[in-house]
């Protein structure tokens, strides 16, 4: 039976972003359909009645949501370039910090974003201290996958890319080269991977969301 | 060489209850330690340096954080005994996504219940009464989320349940009534010795509710 693959994503998300990467990195040939979420298409409300959020795989008619789950579902279905090493225990470590990229590192950049100008001192500083865990994770490592890409690669590298992004947008230092060799090294080796900087959005699209973005949350504090 | 398997834990964490729940399935013997959430021991710290946080699985001195992630370690090393997590992978995706949306859903909402009161408390208590009739959609006729057998998503869910009586009193209202199948699925958990000797006593876990109320001055 041909195999019908389609993702359902949006262009600027990093959950999305890292399922294009996933799929790439295996060489699976996938429909990419975009959705736009101020208008949410039929398919996606039924595919992801539950949470109505992208991104989606659907395989064969069989709707997986969340990311991480669908990177899992991805790796066992596709064994070529694993993603997840075979060990349990070292499974059980990616597994970790992928959550924990999630949970932490996004929940504080977003507070950021949500932030009064008096408190973003203090979350730039937790930022940081959260972010010293992962700098410290990768020390003497290629990858976080070792001498390869692996499952916390292609969770993290959209992560801290938005984070890059919003450095620059925003002209504020979240992840400075001094206080985070490790990480702007291997941040650095990732966007010299051609399969891999070919996920990024257009650098331009891409800055001028992010300042929308901004702007949005601006009015929203005021 | 001789298997050295060691929980940190705190008695009435659902967390660590998923582990020990775990653990039983497998027939794993191991060391629970219990830990004084305000006296941490140098132990806990230097297993969990990220989040300080139980449960934490120690096997043969490697620490496992996060109780999803220690059961699925367990399920994957004792893997010959009761299977959580069944073998298709579309399958194993459907069981993870419940997890997840049980870490998401039930802890957060169900600490809303008894750490607000009037609207707030409303709220909390309708999402949360919706949280469980999703899962008792998921769970449709069958014995167990896993089919036939405990599974992965029964573990994730049934410590919560310790935590019922301590909602419903809080809250001033009844799950039973409108979720009869998760209560029955509960209730039919709660037959394994797996289950049984994990959870404490619903009485403990509410008188203990009522003396973190009183701790942070909550009415």
């Amino acid at each position: 039976m041909a195999e019908e693959l389609k993702l359902l994503g949006a262009w600027a998300s990093p959950f999305s972003l890292r399922i294009e990467l996933a799929l790439k990195l295996k060489g699976i040939k996938y429909q990419y359909i975009e959705e736009d979420l101020s208008n949410k298409s039929p398919l996606l409300l039924k595919s992801n009645p539950v949470h109505k959020k992208i991104p989606v795989l659907i395989h064969n008619g069989k709707p997986i949501a969340e990311s991480l789950v669908i990177l899992e579902y991805i790796d066992e279905t596709w064994k070529n370039n694993p993603l997840l090493p075979e060990n349990p225990y070292d499974r059980a470590i990616a597994r970790f910090w992928a959550k924990f990229v999630d949970e932490k590192i996004l929940q504080i950049a977003v507070k950021f974003r949500l932030a009064k100008e008096k408190e973003k001192e203090q979350i730039i500083q937790e930022l940081g201290e959260q972010l010293q865990f992962l700098e410290k994770e990768l020390e003497g490592k290629e990858f976080f996958g070792g001498e390869s890409i692996g499952y916390v690669d292609v969770v993290a590298y959209f992560i801290v890319n938005w984070l890059q992004v919003q450095q620059e947008v925003r002209q504020i230092v979240f992840i400075s080269e001094e206080k985070f060799p490790v990480l702007c090294k291997w941040m650095g080796k990732l966007h010299e991977i051609d399969v891999v900087n070919g996920c990024l959005p257009p650098k331009d699209k891409h800055y001028a969301y992010m300042r929308a973005q901004i702007e949005a949350a601006k009015s929203a504090i005021k | 060489m001789a298997e050295e398997v060691i929980l940190l834990d705190f008695w009435s964490s659902p967390f660590g209850m998923r582990v020990r729940i775990a653990l039983a399935e497998k027939g794993v013997k191991y060391e629970y330690r219990e830990e004084d959430l305000r006296n941490k021991s140098p132990l806990l710290l230097q297993m969990n340096p990220v989040h300080k946080k139980i449960p934490v699985l120690i096997h043969n001195g490697k620490p496992i954080c996060e109780s999803l992630i220690a059961v699925q370690y367990v399920d994957e090393v004792w893997k010959d005994k009761s299977p959580l997590l069944p073998s298709d992978p579309y399958l194993r995706a459907q069981a993870r996504f419940w997890a997840d949306f049980i870490d998401k859903k039930i802890y957060d909402i169900g600490r809303k219940i008894w750490t607000t009161k009037g609207d707030e408390q409303e709220a909390a208590k309708k999402e949360f009464i919706e949280a469980l009739k999703l899962l008792e959609g998921e769970l449709g006729n069958k014995p167990y989320f896993g089919g036939e057998s405990m599974g992965y998503v029964d573990v994730a869910l049934i410590p919560f349940y310790s935590w019922f009586y301590a909602y419903e009193t809080c809250g001033n209202f009844s799950i039973e009534p409108e979720c009869p199948v998760l209560i029955a699925w509960a209730k039919r958990c709660l037959q394994k010795e797996s289950v049984s000797k994990s959870l404490p006593d619903p009485q403990k876990v509410y008188e203990f509710v009522l003396v973190l109320k009183k701790k942070f001055g909550i009415e």
